[in-house]
């Protein structure tokens, strides 16, 4: 591969940066604009990143595929195991209100607040780890196209 | 230049351009030849439907649909002092009328004179485009197998290879490939839409 | 627990898929799925019977009331097509392991039930929601994971077919988009009943109409009806055996059954039939899809895809039914549904069987497999028998009904054009039970096994329920009724 330093230096400049603000909308996807789908293609776009510019070893070190995979699995059972959460609660599916009294408040926001946020954060794992999978299964085929 | 026809017409532009976009991707997915260029026309194609949805939800003079802090305290507080925050089960039909008898009741609530756009729309058009997400990433996964297989991505030839093999429903053995050189990426991208699709 | 069936049936599989992820053991896998894919079934068995004793159930997802939360809704129809697909797809997979290991590789059969399993949540999603949208998102559930199962097909045609599926079936699905977003815009709401109960009818205004006719050729796409089916043949060829007999039982079916939601739940029947001529186009697309895809069954050489043309004459009879808009017809297409879900089935196993054992699903190859493989092959002249409508079989049962409801409302030359039709299908049933036990067996097909057990077993317990449902008709034809009657008369 061709060195390139000034894309390198930069790359690594601004990663830290993307991945802040993948989180900043990940955590602030409750009280406003935002969310776990955002926030999960802007992660998954800094691995990207890494992955165009430092290569697809590079980036395979860091996020190894078998983990991406189990992660996007995890992140859809974070999800669903909310609502089973508020299921056994005595709630509906996915009916937040529950939490409200379940949890000691000192700790954690209310209801709909805990339950949008685990929710988020479900998605958030799922679609960033989808997102670089299906990076990983376009570019693990460069030779053949 | 004035008459109410034209203007009733330019009023609505949005659609115009929804129509232009929806038929330009048609048109591409109906007369492609390339897989790859399909895909893209399919892509338009379903931008337009975003944007048919988007420009729905937009109210005139409305802003975004936040409630801004000060105004959500002071409405709740109202609304304690009422006690009109019950929240269950209905029957169909009784809770769009009990909402909007409670926004009539809350008029003169502070913040009631704000304009939100509808959100709605835009949140289904989330999820709508993670679908899109999925079926283009998909529909690529597809493109880059038939590629591996045929050494070519222009459905003429693909059809030209196909049939030098014979008729096409034959299954000659000879063409009974390794199915372990796949790695299914087509299975992976399905997984963004179960999750966000409950939201 | 019992309030929250609704919701598990759609949960317990959309967990179970990425466990199966999680797993990545094949066995483990496997096991998992069969195990969720009967508690499903078990599921809807349960919700069958508590519809029947204490009517419609609704389960307000999240604890929102409807219309602006979203309504998970099991009546006597969606019940009834819920009890169906669950129990193909439990079925199927009793069935598919000795399959699934002939035809896909071994590292990737984890990710196959995972599929497999996204499908079945898909399809069951369809079935119990009451918001429009939502259908739309289960439709999209399902036919992505669709299109990844037949894309696993072993030939090279098979990502082929599965693109050019992907290609019609998400313009089809688009086009399903864009209805609900003109109802929802006509209408302010994405509940089903809240549409019904609000949109414009009596004079159909523009947007309504737009609206309807974007979600009947959407769906249609999606049902394979006549001239939008031509996606329908090389998918079902071409994808792995087991593959094609969970779709071809069930995928269509639940098209049909979100088609009559719309026509019955949503649009009323005045508004399709009366007002438009809906009723005439599709009994007309119905008979030519019926004898142009039966008369192209006949021709093929490729016993996959003359069943394929020969699920697209079905669609027909269920659209038949449908467009009668009468209780009989109405029954009848229900009821047509749930049979043709296992003769299709049972067929496509048996298909399946033989593509085991003889490599092949060529008729050529076939020749004279009666002498090897007497009962897969006794199983096909069985699966045939119901295919056509003999009396005693499932088949007999959807045909009567429907050819009592042509004759109740004078219809006779439908009912004619009806008993020809039947005659298509025993020509091209005859030729592979000809093939199969009058010719002259090749060296190869004399040194083939019969199928294992494992998969003759469940074949023949779907063979056995075209004929047991084919005398006793309380769980299919009295419970179709009952759905029609419930469609026909006050909508909830």
């Amino acid at each position: 591969m061709i060195k390139f330093p000034i894309i390198r230096v930069i790359t690594k400049l601004l990663i830290p940066y993307i991945l802040l603000f993948a989180f900043y909308v990940q955590f602030h996807g409750d009280y406003g604009p935002g969310g776990g789908f955002q926030a999960g293609v802007i992660f998954a776009s800094a691995l990207i990143l890494y992955g165009l510019v430092f290569g697809l070893d590079a980036i395979k070190r860091v996020a190894p595929p078998i983990v991406i995979e189990k992660l996007m699995a995890i992140g859809v059972l974070v999800y669903a195991g909310t609502g089973f959460a508020t299921m056994m609660l005595g709630g509906n599916f996915l009916d937040y209100d529950v939490l409200e009294h379940s949890f000691n408040h000192k700790y954690l926001p209310g209801g709909q607040h805990l339950g949008i946020f685990l929710v988020e954060v479900g998605v958030g794992i799922t679609v960033t780890s989808v997102m670089t999978m299906i990076f990983y299964a376009f570019a693990s085929r460069s030779r053949f196209v | 230049m004035n008459s109410p026809a034209l203007e009733q017409a330019a009023g609505l532009y949005n659609y115009w351009i929804v129509i232009v976009l929806m038929m330009t991707g048609f048109y591409i997915v109906l007369a492609r030849r390339n897989l790859i260029k399909a895909v893209i026309g399919l892509n338009i194609f379903q931008t337009s439907v975003f944007l048919l949805y988007v420009t729905m939800g937009k109210v005139r003079g409305g802003t975004a649909p936040i409630i801004p802090p000060e105004v959500a305290e002071a409405q709740a507080k109202a609304m304690h002092e009422t006690g009109h925050s019950e929240h269950g089960t209905h029957a169909l039909g009784t809770v769009s009328e009990e909402i909007v008898g409670a926004h009539a009741a809350h008029a003169d609530l502070p913040g009631a004179d704000i304009i939100y756009s509808n959100p709605l729309p835009s949140v289904l058009m989330l999820t709508a485009i993670v679908v899109g997400i999925a079926t283009t990433a998909l529909a690529l996964a597809l493109v880059v197998r038939i590629r591996e297989d045929y050494g070519t991505i222009e459905e003429d030839r693909i059809l030209e290879i196909d049939r030098a093999d014979g008729l096409p429903d034959d299954d000659d053995e000879d063409q009974w490939i390794d199915a372990d050189t796949h790695s299914l990426a087509g299975s992976s991208p399905d997984t963004p839409t179960d999750s966000e699709s409950v939201n | 627990m019992t309030e929250h069936l609704p919701i598990l049936l759609i949960v317990l599989p959309l967990v179970a898929a990425p466990l199966c992820v999680i797993l990545h053991q094949r066995t483990a896998a496997y096991t998992l799925a069969l195990l969720v894919s009967w508690i499903t079934f078990g599921i809807s068995i349960a919700l069958v019977a508590q519809v029947n004793q204490t009517g419609v159930i609704r389960y307000n997802l999240g604890g929102w009331a409807p219309p602006y939360g979203i309504e998970y809704l099991v009546d006597s129809l969606s019940s009834f097509v819920m009890m169906f697909v669950s129990g193909i797809g439990a079925i199927v997979l009793v069935y598919a392991p000795k399959s699934v290991d002939d035809e896909i590789a071994r590292s990737k059969h984890y990710l196959f039930y995972a599929t497999y399993l996204l499908c079945l949540t898909g399809l069951m999603g369809m079935c119990v929601t009451g918001d429009l949208f939502n259908v739309f998102v289960f439709l999209e559930i399902s036919s992505l994971s669709s299109y990844a199962l037949i894309s696993l097909g072993q030939t090279r045609r098979a990502p082929l077919a599965a693109f050019q599926y992907l290609i019609i079936g998400s313009i089809g699905a688009t086009f399903i988009l864009i209805g609900i977003g003109l109802l929802y815009q006509m209408t302010g709401t994405l509940n089903m009943a809240d549409i019904a109960a609000r949109v414009p009818q009596e004079n159909g205004p523009r947007t309504v109409l737009v609206a309807f006719s974007f979600l009947v050729i959407g769906l249609c796409v999606k049902m394979a009806v006549f001239p939008l089916h031509t996606w329908l043949p090389n998918a079902y060829t071409y994808a792995p055996s087991v593959v094609t007999c969970f779709i071809a039982a069930t995928a269509t079916k639940v098209s049909v059954y979100a088609f009559i939601r719309v026509i019955f739940g949503i649009i009323t029947p005045g508004f399709a039939f009366d007002y438009l001529p809906l009723d005439t186009e599709l009994t007309i697309l119905a008979l030519v899809g019926i004898f142009v895809a039966s008369t192209a069954a006949i021709y093929q050489a490729n016993v996959k895809r003359l069943l394929a043309y020969s699920s697209v004459a079905q669609i027909g009879y269920m659209i038949l039914g449908i467009s009668m808009s009468t209780p009989g017809g109405l029954t009848a297409g229900i009821v047509h549904m749930f049979n043709h879900a296992l003769i299709k089935g049972g067929l496509f196993m048996i298909v399946g069987c033989f593509a085991l054992r003889l490599g092949s699903v060529k008729l050529d190859d076939w020749k004279g497999a009666g002498k090897t493989m007497p009962w897969t092959s006794l199983g096909w002249a069985i699966g045939g028998l119901a295919l056509i409508g003999v009396p005693v079989t499932a088949g007999f049962i959807s045909k009567w009904l429907l050819l009592t409801a042509a004759m109740e409302k004078g219809m006779w030359p439908v009912a004619v054009l009806m008993l020809l039709s039947s005659l298509l299908a025993v020509v091209y049933v005859w030729r592979v039970v000809e093939t199969l036990y009058f010719s002259e067996p090749t060296a190869k097909v004399l040194k083939a096994k019969e199928a294992p057990l494992g998969m003759l077993i469940p074949t023949y317990v779907v063979l056995a329920g075209t004929f047991v449902f084919g005398v006793w008709t309380t769980y299919s034809a009295d419970l179709a009724a009952a759905a029609a009657a419930g469609l026909l008369g006050a909508t909830p």
